[in-house]
Parts: structure tokens; sequence; C-alpha cells
């Protein structure tokens, strides 16, 4: 199974290098690997159906506990069919779709194989990590896919709703598995299948994954995406948004419910949310005039639908769902491919322009309408054979009762609705249009989607082929003994299920023939209904995301140094601070001063940097600091450190100096200051900045508990250092290493003020030139 | 050990003057205000150290180790932190004076980049490009 992903992405990285060679070709190359996989699962199928699904463990990242575990059972075996069968006429069908000069053509088919190998991998995936890594893949590529015409702005924004919202569902969902492996112990899907895990957290785990595959699935009220994604090629819509990708959801669903069915908010929440996906689709789809669109809409009613039967739990609801999934990859997938025929032959696909078509391409059509009875439900085709089974499966007392049946009935009724009016749009002769003009699709062109069609027609002649299938599928329920399912069958006697199969048929046949008032119905309660727009809200939530980071960018990043500088001392302030005030306390003596001449010369400091502060010229102000400096000094000297006041007179006085270079070039006055409010906060800000600091002074001289460490340095200065001034020793010997750092910190000073100071020389000697 | 209230005072003034004008838009003010509050951070260091003694000298009178001694050990990162600063005062003096040369002020100027940034009106998501159902 490795080898098939491999072998996919390989083709994937393969086909943009010989795309400009083979032009449209290249998709025949690129359809080996779904085509190679389809026949290795035929192979394997008659294992799987016995009950002996096919594994394979390869070590990833054996330190994490990281596994590649695949695994084929019935439902993956299922998957397969529609990712792989239907992938590969759909690979087929491309080399048809595109001409030779389409642009990004090599691209194209390398995403679209890689596309085929992540939803393999999907179903496939034995181990919830890895289940995610390749959903995700899925996500990219179908954004890539999507946006494959980069230059409509229609379809980038498609492709980023897409992105959006499958790959935030995604985020959700794999909180949830995260915490479901959690629970369960392992990550391994087959494994928590067996022993599934319960309990508060579990429901939690299952709700966030259900957001995921709600949201992958284009359930409401996520369903926007999906019509959007419309903008994509046709093939990609058939192949993705139809067969494929928007299965993963009801994959997941379909896998998970066997075990996790019965905890508390999933019945609710799945049924709830899969009957509103399947009206709103159905109802929207009768109100599309592009067919495209309206296959769309179907597609999100068909997937509410599947999400019913798959999620309720039951057997007989599972098998119905199997069945229904097989039935839907295969008349949905028929239905877009023939649209794309239509485009490609016509140049549009607006049922008001089309007339006439059903006599100028008959094969299509013939085919194309068998698609749509299938999707209708009507007798002898796959579509009928799963709506029977699941009318069956919640007619008689299924999860929900009679409310959940009432539902389906409805959907089911503007399904078959939106199936003839599919039929009439595509193909009738309309009196009120001119004929359209048609090219004659080439037979190779139209081969895929005959394939397609017909096999729904076959599988519904013969519903045992199917039937193992499925079977084997619902299987994975537990069934009391002596209870059996019923097998798939056209024909089960005259039963309630059939009656209102019938009236389901009659009532769409009616909806139709009224279009005109129901149309009219449906722009009146439109008007209504435009206040809830799931795609309106997606808009307006991407707005007030943009809104809400640049208010927060205009107030954080401000651009002014006296605020970041303001926020810093503040955050100094306040932690500090609050530490000094909650945690601390000055216990030990306090005294005024260690020798009163201290007093005097600190009074002198203080009274010389407060002058410097108010100082209006920058001499002023500069000679100030240095009478600081020199009082500092003093201080030094009665703390008992000549050497640091020897240093400081030094320094002061060069410092001294080189503000008196500076300053003769700068005007003598300090500009007109700002506000006087702002000085006020600068002051308050300043005055909380020196408070907290004079009390971390008192706090820190007695917070020690240890004996100095110089003592050590007193002992030694002598015999080791060869030095009785303990300073100089400490400076150039114990902590020699600090000096060497200090005297590079001048050197790399003194090379920036070189460089810097001629370099600024430059510019008024350039302006007298 | 005790405390000494006086240096603590006078380091408070230190550091709040300083910050006030490391607050100011002329840069001038700013390379003074840093200068305050690093006289204001090597006192914090010697007044942290201990109280007032005697030099710290080996043999000197009490027989090196007494109890009256200046811990050596803060005087020594002080005289590094002097020099240090004299260096940093030295080169953003030449950076102040460069920026007086090139642009003839003397101030710190917003980011024009983040102030254009501010400035700049929320851009709307209209809610076209998109299909609208049949009307």
């Amino acid at each position: 199974m490795l080898a098939l992903l491999a072998l996919h992405l390989g083709l994937a990285l393969a086909v943009p290098f010989a795309a400009p060679r083979l032009g449209p070709r290249v998709f025949l190359l690129a359809a080996a690997a779904p085509a190679a996989t389809a026949g290795w699962a035929a192979t394997r199928a008659g294992d799987v159906l016995d009950g002996r699904p096919v594994t394979s463990s390869t070590a990833w990242v054996p330190g994490l506990g990281l596994t590649l575990d695949l695994r084929l059972d019935p439902l993956g075996l299922l998957m397969v069919t529609l990712v792989s069968g239907v992938g590969t006429l759909v690979f087929l069908y491309c080399a048809g779709y595109f001409s030779a000069g389409q642009r990004g053509l090599g691209r194209f088919a390398g995403v679209l194989t890689g596309f085929s190998g992540a939803m393999l991998g999907l179903v496939l995936a034995d181990d919830l990590l890895l289940l995610y890594v390749f959903w995700e893949l899925t996500s990219v590529t179908s954004w890539l896919l999507i946006g494959f015409d980069d230059e409509s702005p229609q379809s980038r924004r498609a492709a980023q709703q897409a992105l959006l919202v499958t790959t935030l569902g995604g985020l959700v969902m794999l909180l949830g598995l995260l915490l479901l492996a959690q629970e369960a112990g392992t990550a391994s899907l087959s494994g928590i299948l067996a022993d599934p895990p319960r309990g508060p957290t579990v429901a939690i785990a299952l709700v966030l994954v259900l957001v995921g595959a709600f949201t992958k699935s284009a359930q409401v009220p996520f369903h926007p995406w999906l019509p959007a994604a419309m903008a994509a090629p046709t093939p990609v819509s058939a192949y993705l948004h139809a067969a494929a990708m928007v299965k993963a959801g009801v994959y997941l669903v379909a896998r998970l419910a066997p075990a996790f069915a019965v905890v508390a908010p999933w019945r609710p929440l799945v049924l709830t949310v899969g009957l509103a996906t399947m009206l709103v689709g159905g109802w929207r789809a009768l109100r599309q005039s592009d067919l495209k669109r309206l296959l769309a809409f179907g597609t999100v009613s068909q997937l509410g639908f599947l999400m019913v039967l798959l999620g309720a739990g039951t057997p007989e609801a599972a098998l119905a769902g199997a069945t229904l999934l097989l039935a839907h990859g295969l008349f949905k997938s028929t239905l877009f491919l023939a649209v794309g025929v239509i485009d490609h032959e016509t140049g549009t696909r607006d049922l008001r322009e089309l007339s006439g078509l059903g006599r100028r391409l008959p094969v299509l059509a013939a085919v194309a309408t068998l698609a749509a009875l299938s999707m209708a439900g009507v007798p002898p085709l796959l579509g009928f054979v799963a709506k029977e089974a699941a009318y069956e499966a919640f007619l008689h007392g299924g999860p929900g009762g009679a409310v959940v049946f009432a539902g389906l009935f409805l959907g089911s009724v503007l399904t078959a609705a939106y199936s003839a009016r599919f039929v009439w749009g595509a193909f009738a002769s309309k009196p009120s249009c001119v004929a359209t003009p048609a090219h004659t699709p080439s037979p190779g062109f139209v081969a895929p989607v005959v394939v397609l069609g017909a096999s729904g027609l076959v599988l519904g002649l013969l519903p045992g082929l199917a039937d193992p299938l499925v079977q084997a599928y619902a299987a994975s329920y537990p069934l009391e003994a002596g209870r059996e399912l019923e097998h798939l069958a056209l024909w089960h006697g005259l039963t309630a299920a059939l009656g209102w199969s019938a009236l389901t048929l009659a009532a769409g046949a009616g909806l139709f023939l009224l279009r005109e008032p129901v149309r009219r119905g449906q722009r009146g309660a439109s008007r209504v209904l435009s206040a809830v727009d799931a795609d309106r809200a997606y808009d307006l939530s991407l707005s007030w995301l943009d809104r809400a980071a640049q208010r927060s960018t205009a107030v954080v990043q401000s651009g002014s140094l006296p605020v970041y500088l303001g926020t810093v001392l503040l955050t100094l302030v306040v932690l500090t601070g609050g530490a000094l005030v909650g945690g601390t306390s000055i216990s030990g003596d306090l005294q005024l001063w260690d020798r009163p001449l201290q007093a005097v010369v600190a009074v002198v400091v203080a009274a010389a940097a407060v002058a410097t502060a108010r100082a209006h010229r920058r001499f002023t102000a500069v000679l100030l600091v240095g009478a600081v400096g020199y009082g500092v000094a003093v201080l030094f000297v009665l703390q008992g450190g000549p050497d640091l006041a020897l240093t400081q007179f030094l320094v002061e006085t060069l410092t001294l100096v080189l503000f008196v270079f500076v300053l003769r070039r700068l005007p003598s006055s300090f500009p007109r200051s700002t506000p006087r409010r702002s000085q006020l906060v600068r002051a308050g800000v300043a005055t909380a900045v020196g408070a907290v600091v004079a009390a971390g002074v008192l706090v820190a001289g007695q917070a020690r508990t240890a004996p100095p460490a110089s003592q050590d340095y007193l002992d030694r200065a002598l015999p080791e250092g060869g030095g009785s001034n303990v300073v100089n020793v400490v400076l150039v010997d114990f902590r020699g290493f600090d000096t060497l750092g200090e005297i590079t910190v001048l050197v790399v000073a003194a090379l920036g003020i070189a460089t810097l100071v001629p370099a600024g020389r430059r510019r008024p000697q350039e302006q007298s030139r | 050990m005790t405390g000494n209230l006086t240096l603590a005072l006078l380091i408070g003034v230190l550091y709040g003057v300083g910050t006030y004008l490391l607050l100011q838009r002329t840069l001038t003010r700013v390379v003074i205000g840093l200068g305050l509050m690093s006289h204001g951070a090597n006192l914090l260091l010697l007044a942290a150290g201990g109280s007032a003694g005697a030099v710290p000298f080996a043999g000197s009178t009490d027989g090196g180790a007494g109890a009256g001694t200046a811990d050596p050990l803060p005087q020594a990162m002080v005289l590094t932190a002097i020099v240090i600063t004299f260096g940093v005062t030295a080169f953003l003096l030449a950076l102040a004076f460069r920026s007086w040369l090139l642009t003839g002020e003397d101030a710190v100027q917003d980011d024009v980049e983040d102030r254009r940034i501010a400035a700049l009106e929320p851009e709307e998501h209209p809610h076209a490009a998109r299909p609208e159902d049949e009307a």
C-alpha cells in the first residue's frame, strides 16, 4: 500500500516535467497511479470482504511513536473504489477536456495526482495523526485546484474560502483526535474502534471531530465553500467536490459511528446538521440557473443525506448509507463530467441559454439522464436501491423517528425535482430559446462519462454486485442473534418504502411541473431568508478579522519610541512593584546614612539631577550632568572605593569634553517641549520607576543569605594575585575576562564613532560644492 | 544587613529623572537621561553590595578581612560599568551628531511606515465576486 502512495507521489512530481511534451496526454500517464490502485484493490477485494483486512505498518518517527499504519477494510475498499476507480476515469476525461495550449497544465496534472494520493492515504490511514496529515493534504491540494485560474478574482476568493473553512475545521478536528487518542491510550484507529473509550472528555472530543467532518463535507453552516468551489475546472468539481474529497467528512463519520454513535451528543448533532444540510442544499439547488451550481447544491444536499444515514448508528442506516455513498459517487461525477462536455462544446452552462442539446448530443443526453434518474431515485438504478434501503431504515422506528423520516422524505422530493430540472435545463428544447450550437465531442472525451453513467444502471439491475461490499461495512455494527440484514434488491415486494418512493417521485415531478409558481414562491421566501446567509457571514467575519488586526496593529505598533519605552518601563513598575508590594517587607534595621557627609552630597547630586531635567539650554544641562557625575564620584569615596572615584572623575571629564564637541554644532536651546499633558504622563512614569527602584534597593540590600564571595578575594589577593589593592586584582586577575569584554566594548564603540563621524561630515561638503 | 535610606532615595531620584529624560524626543536629552540612569545603576550596585567601609586593601589596618571593609567585588563591577557607560555615551553622541547632520533635527522620529499602517482605512470585503442564485 505504501508503494501505491509512493507511486502517486512520484507521478505527481514527474508529470509537470512531462506536460510540455505530452500536452493533455499527460493525464493518461498520470492515470497510471489511480488505475494501479484500483487494480490492486480489486485483487484484494475477496480477502477484505471475507473479513481479512490488508494491513501494513512502517516505522516513521519511532521516537515519537509515529508509524505509517495502513489498513484496507470494507469501508476503505468502498472509498478506494470512489477515489481510484472514479479517479481513473476523471484522469482519462481530463485528456479530452484540456486543450494543448492550456496554461499551467503540468501544475494542474501534478496537483491532481497528488490529491489522488492524499485522498487514498486518508481512506487507508489507520492512525489518527496520519489521517489528519492526509486530511490537510487534501485541503491544500483542493485549494490549489480551485484556484487553478489564478487570474480570476472569483476563483481566488473561492480557493481561499475553501482553504480557510476546511483547515479551520481540520484544526478543530485535530484537537478532537488528540483528545480521543489521549483517552484511548492509542492513536490507532482500529484499536480505538475495537475498544472505544467513554466519558465526558470523549463526548467533547467527538463534537470537535464532528466539526471537522462538517466543514470538510460542506454541512450547514459551513456549506458555502462548496458551491463557490465550482470556479475550479469541471474535472476537479467531479472528482474532489462530488466523488472523493467532500466524502472525507462523511467517511470519518461512517468510520467512527459504529463505536461512538451511542455517545450522547453524537446522534442529535449529526441528524440535525445532516437534515438541515439536505433541505437547504435541495432548496437552493432548485433555484440555480448555472448547471454546475445546481449540481453543487445538489451535492451539498446529498452530503447531508449521507451524513444522516452513516451517522445514525444503526446497521440498516449504515447499509443504506454505504450504498448511497457508492451511488452518489457514480451519478454525481457522471453529471459533472456531462456538464463539462456541454460547457466545452457550447461555451455555456446556463440552463436559460441551453436548448435542443438532447438531439445534438444524444449519447451524452442518455447517459446524463440515467445518472439524473439515479439521483432522483427512479428504478432500476442504484440510487433507487439506496433510497429504498434508506426509507426502510427509518420507517420502522429508526433513530429520530418520524421527524427524521419526514426530513429525508422532503429532501428526497427536492432531489427528484432538481434532478428533473437538471435534465430539462441541460437537454430539453425550450420554445423560448434558439437551439444552442454545439461541437461534436470526440468519443474518447465522452467514453469515461458513459462508463460512469452505465455503472449506475448495471449495479442497479444487479445489486448483488455491490451487496457484499456494503454488507461487509454494515457488519461492523453488532447485530442481535437471529436478526439478519436485508440484502440489497430492486424488488422487496409491495412494502411501505416502495409506496413512499413512488410518492417522492410524484411530488418531485409535481414540483418540477409547477416550476413557475415554485420559482416565484422561492424568490419571495429568499427575500425573508436572506437575513441568514452563511456566505455573507463568512465575508463579514473576514472583514471583522481584518479590522481587528488593523486596529490592534495601530495600537500595538505605534512607531513612537517614547511609547515603546514607556510600555517597557511600566511593565517593570507593575511586575517588580507588584512583587515588592506583595512578596517582601523591609524588616532589617534602616539607617539614614553610613556617614553624615553622604546626605550632604546626595542632596547636591539630587538637586543637580532635577535641575538637569528642567534645563532649557543644552550647555546648562550638560554642566549639571557633570556636577552629578562628580558628586557621585565623591559618594564612591565615601563608600570606600577610591579607584571608582578616580575612574569616575576621569570619565566624567572626558564625557564633558565629548559633549562640548557635539554641542558646538547643535542649537543652544532644546526645542520647545511637547504639550504639558504628555510631559505629565512622562513625569508620572518616571516617578513610578524611581519609587520602585528605590524600594528595590532597600529590599535587595537585605536579601543576602550567603556570605559575600569577596571574602575569598580579600584573602587570596596578596598571595595569589600579587597585589594589595583588591579591586585592581579582581579586575586584572580574578575576573580578567570581564575586563577583556569591557575593552572589546570600547573598541567596538570607538570603531563605530570613527566611521559615523567622518561619514556624517561628508554631507555638508557635498552640499557646499 | 542595614539599609541606607539616603542612598536609596538618591538612586530613586537618579532613576526617576533619567527615565523622564529618556522618554523625551530630543536626542541630547535622551543621552543625558541614560547617563543619569547609569549613575543610579552604579550606586545601586554598590548599595546592594553592602554598607560603606574601609578601602579594601589586603593586609591593611585590621588584617584585611575585617567586617569594616567595603566589598571589593561590586566595586570591580561598577568600575567596569563606568567605562562601558562612557563608551556607550560616546557612541550615542556620535549617532545624535550624525542624525543632526543628516536631518537637521536632534529628535527621535516616529516610524513613518508604522504611522502609515495605523492611518490606513480598513479594506472592505466586497460581497461580490460570487455568482448569485437565479433572480
